[in-house]
This record gives structure tokens, C-alpha cells and sequence, in this order.
């Protein structure tokens, strides 16, 4: 929708050229939350898209994925043989309640700066292991693990003017085997409760639990847990406060499909025999 | 900056915060629509360098240098798109408001995602047809029959006249049109639920530059209205002011700003500094009678039609035929439970709006977004105290109604605008207007008891009914006492008994809502007649069977009806009962579902008046013209209901000639006339029983002027094709058109309905359903609907309507809910957090007809617009309790809510 306070878009092409930050500034990265609600607040948009951050770089230890990287862009990315965890890219983009077509414009930054509970992006790059690098308003830089960017729904560690950059995801984190449920109230629905699960190779599990939360939940298993010992875990550290209401599903029924997804995720993992 | 629009370079230069989609149709590609404006809901999607786009999120400088495709350039020079032309074949349309963009994705699918249309298409919502018309657009099948023979167009599958219109683009909705010095207005809501407006200090507002005016209830006529639009006023309270000095609902409108732009007006709403004097405010219906509860229209009383205003009661009835009391005694079996229907929206996907202006004649102009251009016209003369001749109401193409648009929602702003400035003047509702300020389906506490004899026969049934109407009463009496009719009429039954209360609230009003009340109460009563039939160990077909009316019987509900109208022109309800019961008991591939998943069928059935009670008016005008075609003017309005090709269908059949000799001319006050309104599902029972009597005596007088002409014997005269045929002379109409030009006596003739007697149709749904015990999921496995439509006018437009009933329907019983919290606030207004049936959302729909023909309807044809969404949460209801052994009674049926009881009953 129109944007009817905003009088000026500012096109920096370098950091050195990102303007003072002032009262009434936002960030435009894809823009497609920002221009899908009333933003009264605001008079200028600082325009992303001129710093032409690269998309995705990958180095000998990480995947670089930039704030400014938009979902098909992602999801269109040829991953290695080896990266066992790279179908958990295309789930989670499908995992999105918009579709094929706002993808195109849609970024990872924006989705996590966002912060909502189902935000796929904030999945993804939790269960990766990513580290958001975040240029402060002061001029310097921060790093902050993903599962601890996001701090509750729509919240984050971000101060006004903090500027996200990039996330790093490590080459070891997509190189384990990796499960992923979801599940909403309608087939293509928002995620009510989204869990990833990774199996690293001396057996250790990992269970990232989002969208059912207010912010994602890791729980870590050093030796592959048995259906109790994972069911006690998540009872005992997800505790009933944290689970997200709203209209994409009540708190109750989230707890008990985290429950559900994370055993079906231990059974594909441990190849066990589901219950 | 420079960017190029299907081919032209354009130089204009888009403002800073402006999205791609206002850029574009105010450089006049009114093809690109505004559904929500938010990125839900795909209607303003363009291609961007050939990939799909959704406008309204795409900023407006991002263009720069850029190559757009709208619909209007999707064909190129060579005519339609091939994806234009399929959704011509398949007719994938209704309203058409989502066509454009529909089609524009459409035409970008590749491969993988045409084998994921549910994925594919989630970013695109139709409100009207329930998708399967448009899977077959993708899927190449055509369903338009190719050619149909002079006079046999009735009961056809012709296509829509506005189809190439629609799929090119062309058609013209609502605010599909450019006026110079055009001024906007924006309206100042209240955020609270109940306040008296103390004093607005307009003086900041006005010094926003481009503002024109500040319009308050100082500003507005002071009479008493409602917005509910009926051809008797009678029928709905005065209780509703243009701009009122009372506050009564969050949402509810308080100050109107005309100004040059929408951003001028935007800027001036918030300069506006209102003192509230915040009053008590009563959100919960059930407290609304209670001792003590805030009184919301202290001052109406029953000469404003408000039943009891100090209860907070606007509308109530109360009868008893028989003895129900007596009777559940000694009844064999009995069932009694209460039932909860919740807050859902219509979603037209075309907001509320319209535009207004004066003419050179003194005419003041109203061209909106309505379903009753005629009513509207009346109030607006009404109040501002016009000649009924100086004032104009009229739309063209409509973006789906479903009764949302029976109502004034903003045309007497519009009018108070135009008269204050001068100027033409525009409002267009934002989605979040229309979800916290026009009007709603009225949630509803329906009570139940119900008994039966050993042999299935009913002994009793009792309803009780608390509607909830919002802030004002609009379409509060009529809905309680619709809800209360029907739904018991079609069973026969000894001791009947009702009591209804339509209470208000502080929240936003309820209103006209496709169905009318009947799916609220028909949850309630279905129900009723299964338990009862499960608890004799009778098949629910069968126990209905047993119980239902057939002709000769009476439709009685209590209280007497004063209107005594209602007959039995055709009955077909057997029949869909049979037809819904063989198909479900059909072999049926089912998917390969784990144990987890239990299985269940449900059936409900609903009876429906054919015409709402009381009058209902159309006026027709047929015209033969000197090319031998012929000008048909009816009053009704399209919006996706197929009225205009039945129409045509009535018209050139009656006259034995082809469609494309009618050319229809509609909704439109200036074309004189009266028309009651597209509503109560009367644009084919009433005003194409109109078209039919013109076009009858058209063609009497066609036979009649030949005869003259050749001084023959009229009775040897016939109509063929475009001529006048008698014995072995022939004289085309073209002919005939000159030869009454020159005797100065233009061949042309009036129709009129009044809406009476009346006749009834049937609808009876069936549904076997999967429900995981273990997360609450459910899956439809099959869908069956037959109705009871007379002749069918046109199968394939009639399958449209019923497979898009369905479709609205499931939103309501699975997905859809307005969220009303404490403080009376709607928590999600907008499309992301009030789910819409998408394409993965609908099952396909199995759709059935019986062969009957109504002796009242035209050509044997009833209506079926509302009454196949009527039976649908029933059967889904019926169908979940046969699934899991639990009677779930407060739909939406998700997951999160069937889980406890689940739970409960089937552990982890």
C-alpha cells in the first residue's frame, strides 16, 4: 500500500554512506512487510538494495546468506552433494505463508528481523547454527547467534538504527543429517509449530523448536535421547508460558504438536519405529 | 524516472512512499486491483520483468528503468493470451475481481508448480467460484458450450457477456474510472466502543494543505437511518446516523476529510483532536439483557422499531404451535444442546466505495460498490432531501457481494461530500475498513430441543435464538426471523416452538450475510435430526425422509406468518436427497490414511424461500433496435451472480433469437424503472421473471406488427431467429424495427415482478471427512451438493454458484473467524490472520441437480445464489461427530479447537 508520510528514499551505496539515523527512518530491504501495513510513523526509507551486498557466498567454513538475499534467490541456491541439510532450505521457503511470488521480493533479513514466531527464515538459520552480524548504529559490529537474535514474538536484540548485514551459516551445520515437520491450521497455512531436528555424527541431536514458541527453543541431546528423555526435555525447558497464542493456533495444541513433531523427528532420525 | 507499461515508456515520476500498484492505475491500468492492498491476496499482480509481482508491496521507484505487463498488455498485439482465452473456455471466473491477477500468475506457472496448483496459487484468492473453474482454465477444458441454436438458450451453458471484458481487464469495477478534480475522502474512526463525542477540534486538520473540508455530525443531516437497504424501510430499526455525536462500535466513523489526496485527507484524520466522554460499553452478547448492562440506544423506542431498548433489545418473536414441552415428555428419544456460530466476514474482495459527484443538470451522481442501486437512491433522497429525479445511483461491474453490499455503507457520505464541496468526490475502504467497519454475519447462540416417536417421527422441536447485531440494528429482525423460518419449515412436526432475541453490542454490526441466518440455526437443527435418528438407529437420509415436507404439507414455523405467499411451485427435495445418497454410497478412491485418521459421512439438508417476504420488485425494458437486436434494461446489478447471462438467456429465448442479439443494459437508476436489489437471491426468480414478461409481450407485439404490416391473421405469425415468419413470408427485425420507426411506433415493452407468490428450493449437502485424533487436521475425502433449482437456467454458472457456496462456506465452518477482544476491538483485520479458502483449501465439489420445474419461477427456473452455502457446516458438523463419536458445536472446526476434545477422548 502507499506509504503516504514517507517524503524521501535514501539510495546509500556504501556503508560510509548510510545517513544519520534519525526518528522516523526504517530500513527498506524487499520491503513487503513494510508496505503491507500502515507505517504512520515513518518519513524516510533508506533503500538496501544499492549497498549490493552478494547474495550468497560460500567460503571454506560458511555460507554466507545477506540480509538483503531474497527468497527465491535462497531457494534457487545448488548446494553441494555433501550438504545433507540442504532440502531443509526448500522446506522452509515453502514453509512461508506467502507465496512463490513474494518471495522474489521477500528477504532473510527482513524475515528475521521481523521476528514472528513463524517466520521460516528464523527457523532455517537457527537450526544452522547461523550468527547474525549486525551493524550497530554505532559504527560497530556485533555478533549474535540466531536462536538468541530473535527474543520473543516480533521482538529481537536489534536497537533502533542497528542495521542487520548478514548471517552466517557453517559448513558443518549443513553437512548433518537434518529431519523438518510443520504444521498449520490449513494446508498452506501459517506454521503454528515448525521443528527441525539435526543428527550430528557422533550421534548428538539437536532439536530447534520455532513458530510454536515465541522465539526459537534449541534443545541439545548429547547422546540420542529415548521418547521419554525427549518428552521430559521438552516439557521441562519449553515451559507453557513460552508457547505462542493467536488466531494460527491456541497455545495448547501447539505444545502437543511439538510434542508429536519432535518424536516423529527423533523416530526418522533414530530410525526408530514410530509409536 | 522512466518505466515501461505493457510496451509505452512512461516519464511520470511516482511519489516516495507510493506503491507500484496506485502508480500504475493512476497511470491508467485500472486492470490492476486492490483486493487487500497488503500482499495477501494476489488480485494486484503485474509481471516485473516477466515474473509475477504482487504490486501493492512493490515500491513504486523500484520500477525505474523496468518493463511492467499488466493484464491490459498481457495479449500483446495478437488478441488473448492463450491463459485469457482458457479462462474464457473454462469460464474461470464469477466477479472477476481476481481474474487479473488470477490469470497473470496463471500464465507464469512452470511446470513443477502447475503439478502444485494448492502451493502454486496461495498467494491468489477468489472469493466466488471455489477454484475449480479455474484449476480447469489451467487444465485447458472448456465448459462454455461452443453454439447454441436461436431460441434455445435457456438451460445452456453460455458464457458470461462480460467474459472477454473481464479477462482482457476491460471491465469496468467500481473505481475503474478517471474524473478530473477528483477530491478523496478518509474517514476519522473512533477507537473507542462506546463514547459521546464531546468536541472536535477541526483547526489543525484544516491547515493541512489540500484538505476542502471537515465533515462532522454538526455537518450531517440529523435523521434516523439504517444502512440496512429493504424495499420496505419497515423491516430494519432507525437507529444509525450519517455521522453520529455517539460512538458505538470501534471502528464506527466519526469525522469524514475531503481533500486533494488521500494522503492530504490521511494527514488531516490525524490532526483531528476529538474529546471522548468514554461511556460503559457492552461487548458480550449474552450480557447484553442483563440488569444493569450499559444501554446502547437509550433514546429509540419501538416508534424507531427497537423492540425494548432498555434490554438492549432490538428485535425479539416468540410462538408455540402444539406443545413442545408436553411432547419432549413423552417423547421416545430427545436431543438438546447449544450451538455457537461465530463472527465471519464476507471478503468481496472489492472493498466498499464509490465515487460521487454533480452534474451540469443539478444530478447528484453516486456510482458505488452496491448490490441495491435503486434502494440507495431512495435514502439518499430520502435524506438529503433530493427529488427522487436529482439524484443517480448506479454501478457497473461489481467485486462480489454476498449481502455485504445490501447495505449504505458510503454512499451518504459520498453524497454529503459532493453536495459540501462541490467537487466529485471519491471513497475507497481500505480491507481493514471493511473488517472493522461495514458489517458482518451475526454470530449467533443457538439452544435446541428435539423429539421423536420410536418410528422417527418428530415429535418436537424448539429453538432458541440470541443474535448478536452489533452496534445497530441493520438487517437484525429480518436474519433472527429468517434463522427461525426455514430451518424448522421444512420439517413437519407437531409441537413447534421459537424464541428470538436480537440484542446489541458495542462491536462492529452485523448485517446481510449470504444465507441470512439460516446456517447459523440449520447447525442447530441438523444435528438435532441425527442424534435423534443415531439414538433410534435409523439412517440419517432415512430419518430425514420421514420428516421432511412434501407438497400439499404445510411450512409452518411460529409465530402465524403474516405473509401467506410461500408455495410449492416444484419440489425436488426427495430427489437430492436421493441424489446425495447414491453418490455418497458411490465407490470412491480414498487415500491411503493411517489408522490415526478416522472417517466419517455427514448430510444436512436447507429449504429456502425463493423471495424474501414482504415485496420485491423489478422492473424490465425490452427494445427492439433498427440493427434487429435488441436493448434489454433490467435494474438488477452483477457482482459475480450470473444474473446478466441468465438474463440474456431469458430474454432471447422468449423472443427465439441468439444472446448476442440481446444487449443488456443494467443497475442503473437513470434508465428509470425500480428494482428492489440483488438480494435474497431474486436476480433470476424475480427480475428475470420481469425479463421474461417483457420479452413476452415484445414478442406479442413483434407477431403483432408483422401481422399489420402483411394484414394477416396474428395467430399464423411466429418469431425465428432475427425475423417474422408467417407462412412464406419472412421479415427480419432489422425490418421490422424500420417499418415501427417510420409509423412512429418503436417496438418496446415493459415486465415487472413483484416478488409474490413466492416458491421454495433445496439444497442438501453430503461430506465424508478425515480427522486425525491425534492433531485435530481434517480432510475432506468427498463432497457432494444436489440442488433443487427448477430448470436450470445455465448448469454450468448454476455448478459455479453451489461449488463457490461450498467454498465460502468451508471458510466459515474450518478457517475463518473475526476475533473480538475484550475491549470490542477486531484483533485480525486483515486477510494474513483471517484465513480465506485458497486453492489447497477446496475439495472438489460433486454437483448434482434435480429435474424439476417451478410453476412460478421464469421458464420453470428458482434461485441458487445463498442457498448452497446454507447446509455445508451442517453436513461438516454431521460428518465430524459420525468421524470421532464428539458433537463439536461452535465452528470454525480447526485443528487447535477439535484437539482437547480429542484429546480427551483418544489420548496422545
Amino acid at each position: 500500500m502507499d506509504l503516504n508520510t514517507i517524503t524521501a528514499v535514501a539510495h546509500p551505496q556504501t556503508r560510509s554512506q548510510l545517513p544519520v539515523w534519525t526518528s522516523g527512518d526504517a530500513w527498506l530491504a524487499g520491503g513487503t512487510w513494510l508496505f503491507s501495513e500502515p507505517q504512520v510513523h515513518l518519513t524516510r526509507l533508506i533503500d538496501l538494495t544499492d549497498l549490493k551486498w552478494p547474495a550468497l557466498t560460500i567460503t571454506d567454513t560458511h555460507l554466507i546468506i545477506a540480509a538483503t538475499c531474497t527468497i527465491s534467490q535462497l531457494d534457487a541456491l545448488a548446494c553441494p552433494a555433501d550438504w545433507l541439510a540442504a532440502p531443509l532450505i526448500g522446506q522452509c521457503c515453502r514453509a512461508f505463508l506467502a507465496s512463490f511470488k513474494i518471495w522474489k521480493t521477500a528477504t532473510v533479513g527482513g524475515n528475521l528481523c521481523m521476528s514472528l514466531p513463524a517466520g521460516p527464515m528464523i527457523s532455517l538459520t537457527s537450526a544452522l547454527d547461523g550468527v547474525c552480524t549486525i551493524w550497530k548504529v554505532t559504527g560497530s559490529e556485533q555478533k549474535i547467534p540466531v536462536v538468541d537474535f530473535v527474543t520473543g514474538n516480533q521482538r529481537n536484540r536489534l536497537t533502533s538504527g542497528d542495521l542487520l548485514r548478514q548471517i552466517d551459516i557453517p559448513i558443518a551445520s549443513l553437512k548433518r543429517r537434518s529431519a523438518f515437520r510443520q504444521i498449520s491450521l490449513a494446508p498452506v497455512g501459517r506454521s503454528a509449530a515448525l521443528l527441525i531436528g539435526s543428527l550430528d555424527a557422533d550421534g548428538a541431536l539437536t532439536l530447534t523448536v520455532t513458530a510454536s514458541t515465541v522465539r526459537p527453543i534449541r534443545l541439545l541431546f548429547p547422546k540420542a535421547p529415548d521418547a521419554s528423555t525427549l518428552r521430559a526435555a521438552i516439557l521441562e525447558q519449553i515451559t507453557d508460558n513460552l508457547y505462542h497464542t493467536d488466531i494460527h493456533g491456541k497455545p495448547l495444541w501447539r505444545k502437543h504438536m511439538t510434542l508429536r513433531l519432535a518424536e516423529e523427528i527423533r523416530g526418522e532420525l533414530l530410525d526408530t519405529a514410530r509409536p | 524516472m522512466s518505466l515501461e507499461i505493457n510496451g509505452t515508456i512512461f516519464p511520470q515520476e511516482p511519489r516516495a512512499g507510493q506503491c507500484l500498484r496506485t502508480f500504475l492505475r493512476e497511470l491508467g491500468h485500472f486492470g490492476v486491483k486492490k483486493g487487500c492492498d497488503a500482499g495477501d491476496c494476489g488480485a494486484c499482480t503485474v509481471l516485473l520483468d516477466g515474473e509475477p509481482v504482487h504490486s501493492c508491496l512493490i515500491p513504486a521507484f523500484r520500477a525505474e528503468g523496468r518493463a511492467v505487463i499488466t493484464i491490459e498488455g498481457l495479449g500483446g498485439d495478437n488478441g488473448a493470451h492463450p491463459m485469457q482465452q482458457a479462462f474464457l473456455d473454462a469460464q474461470g471466473f464469477q466477479c472477476g475481481f481476481c481474474t487479473a491477477g488470477m490469470i497473470l500468475t496463471c500464465a507464469s506457472l512452470n511446470q513443477a508448480q502447475r503439478t502444485d496448483l494448492g502451493g502454486a496459487l496461495k498467494g491468489n484468492i477468489c472469493r466466488c467460484t471455489g477454484y475449480r473453474a479455474i484449476e480447469d482454465a489451467i487444465l485447458g477444458k472448456t465448459n462454455v458450450e461452443e453454439s447454441v441454436e436461436a431460441g434455445a438458450a435457456f438451460g445452456r451453458s453460455l458464457p458470461a457477456p462480460a467474459g472477454p471484458d473481464v479477462v482482457s481487464g476491460k471491465a469496468r469495477y467500481t473505481f475503474d474510472t478517471a474524473i478530473d478534480r477528483l477530491l478523496h475522502i478518509k474517514l476519522l474512526r473512533s477507537p473507542h466502543a462506546h463514547a459521546k463525542i464531546v468536541a472536535i477540534d477541526k483547526s489543525a486538520a484544516l491547515t493541512v494543505p489540500g484538505v476542502h473540508a471537515v465533515l462532522t455530525h454538526d455537518d450531517a443531516p440529523s435523521m434516523l437511518i439504517s444502512t440496512a437497504r429493504h424495499e420496505k424501510d419497515w423491516m430494519d430499526p432507525e437507529d444509525t446516523r450519517i455521522l453520529d455525536d455517539v460512538v458505538r462500535f470501534i471502528g464506527q466513523k466519526v469525522a469524514a476529510v475531503v481533500a486533494e489526496s488521500e494522503a492530504a485527507a490521511e494527514e488531516a484524520c490525524r490532526r483531528l483532536k476529538v474529546a471522548y466522554e468514554i461511556l460503559p460499553a457492552l461487548v458480550d452478547p449474552e450480557q447484553a439483557m442483563a440488569p444493569g448492562a450499559p444501554i446502547i440506544h437509550p433514546d429509540r423506542t419501538t416508534e424507531n422499531r427497537v423492540a425494548d431498548a432498555q434490554r438492549n433489545l432490538v428485535a425479539e418473536t416468540h410462538g408455540e404451535f402444539g406443545d413442545v414441552a408436553s411432547a419432549l415428555a413423552t417423547s421416545a428419544v430427545s436431543y438438546e444442546a447449544t450451538f455457537h456460530s461465530h463472527r465471519v466476514q464476507h471478503a468481496a474482495l472489492e472493498t466498499h466505495g464509490g465515487l460521487a459527484w454533480l452534474d451540469d443538470a443539478g444530478v447528484l451522481n453516486v456510482r458505488c460498490s452496491t448490490q441495491v442501486p435503486f434502494l440507495t437512491r431512495r435514502a439518499l433522497s430520502d435524506i438529503f432531501k433530493l427529488p427522487m429525479d436529482k439524484v443517480r445511483v448506479f454501478c457497473e461491474r461489481v467485486g462480489g457481494g454476498f449481502g455485504g453490499k445490501q447495505e449504505m455503507f458510503v454512499e451518504d457520505i459520498l453524497a454529503l461530500a459532493a453536495l459540501k464541496t462541490g467537487r466529485p468526490v471519491k471513497l475507497e475502504l481500505t480491507r481493514e475498513e471493511q473488517f472493522i467497519a461495514t458489517s458482518t454475519r451475526h454470530p449467533m447462540r443457538v439452544h435446541i430441543k428435539a423429539g421423536a416417536d420410536a418410528d422417527g417421527k418428530l415429535t418436537a422441536l424448539q429453538l432458541e435464538v440470541l443474535s448478536n447485531t452489533g452496534a445497530y440494528g441493520n438487517h437484525a429482525g429480518p436474519v433472527m426471523f429468517h434463522s427461525l423460518s426455514e430451518s424448522i419449515a421444512v420439517y413437519n412436526c407437531p409441537n413447534k416452538k421459537v424464541d428470538g432475541f436480537a440484542v446489541y453490542t458495542n462491536t462492529v454490526p452485523s448485517g446481510a450475510f449470504r444465507g441470512y441466518g439460516l446456517p447459523q440455526t440449520l447447525i442447530a437443527v441438523e444435528a438435532a435430526i441425527d442424534e435423534l435418528a443415531r439414538q433410534l438407529g435409523i439412517s440419517p437420509y432415512d430419518m430425514r425422509r420421514r420428516n421432511i415436507v412434501k407438497p400439499g404439507d404445510p411450512m409452518l414455523s411460529p409465530p402465524p406468518s403474516e405473509f401467506h405467499d410461500v408455495l410449492y411451485g416444484s419440489y425436488g427435495l426427495d430427489q437430492c436427497l436421493d441424489l446425495v445418497e447414491r453418490a455418497m454410497q458411490a465407490d470412491t478412491p480414498q487415500p491411503d490414511l493411517s489408522p490415526e485418521w478416522l472417517i466419517g459421512d455427514g448430510v444436512a439438508l436447507t429449504m429456502i424461500d425463493t423471495v424474501p417476504p414482504a415485496g420485491h420488485i423489478a422492473d424490465a425494458m425490452i427494445a427492439l433496435n433498427d440493427d434487429g437486436g435488441f436493448d434489454l434494461t433490467v435494474g438488477t446489478a452483477e457482482f459475480g451472480n450470473g444474473t446478466s447471462t441468465v438474463h440474456r438467456q431469458i430474454a432471447a429465448t422468449t423472443l427465439a433469437t441468439t444472446v448476442d442479439r440481446i444487449r443488456l443494459r443494467q443497475s442503473d437508476t437513470a434508465h428509470g424503472g425500480h428494482d428492489t436489489g440483488a438480494y435474497g437471491s431474486a436476480g433470476t426468480f424475480v427480475a428475470g421473471k420481469a425479463t421474461h414478461a417483457a420479452a413476452m409481450q415484445l414478442a406479442t407485439e413483434l407477431k403483432a406488427a408483422a401481422a399489420g404490416a402483411w394484414l394477416c391473421d396474428v395467430a399464423t405469425c411466429m418469431l425465428e431467429e432475427a425475423s417474422v415468419v408467417s407462412g412464406v413470408r419472412r421479415m427480419s427485425f432489422a425490418e421490422l424495427a424500420k417499418l415501427a420507426r417510420e409509423r412512429g411506433q418503436p417496438l418496446a415493452a415493459k415486465g415487472n415482478s413483484d416478488g409474490t407468490p413466492r416458491s421454495v428450493g433445496f439444497n442438501v449437502q453430503g461430506f465424508r471427512v478425515a480427522v486425525n485424533k491425534g492433531t485435530g487436521e481434517l480432510k475432506i475425502l468427498k463432497s457432494v451438493q444436489a440442488a433443487d433449482a427448477g430448470v436450470v437456467a445455465n448448469p454450468m454458472q448454476c455448478r459455479g454458484q453451489v461449488e463457490g457456496g461450498v467454498a465460502q462456506a468451508l471458510g466459515a465452518a474450518l478457517y475463518e473467524e473475526m476475533v473480538i477482544d475484550g475491549t470490542g476491538r477486531v484483533t485480525n483485520p486483515k486477510f494474513r490472520d483471517y484465513h480465506l479458502p485458497s486453492f489447497a483449501d477446496v475439495p472438489r465439489t460433486e454437483v448434482l441437480f434435480a429435474e424439476t420445474s417451478d410453476a412460478i419461477g421464469p421458464l420453470g427456473a428458482k434461485s441458487m445464489s445463498e442457498s448452497p452455502y446454507n447446509p455445508v457446516t451442517a453436513a461438516l458438523a454431521n460428518a465430524i461427530t459420525d468421524a470421532t463419536g464428539i458433537r463439536f458445536t461452535a465452528p470454525p472446526f480447526k485443528p487447535d479447537r477439535l484437539f482437547p476434545a480429542l484429546h480427551d477422548k483418544f489420548g496422545a
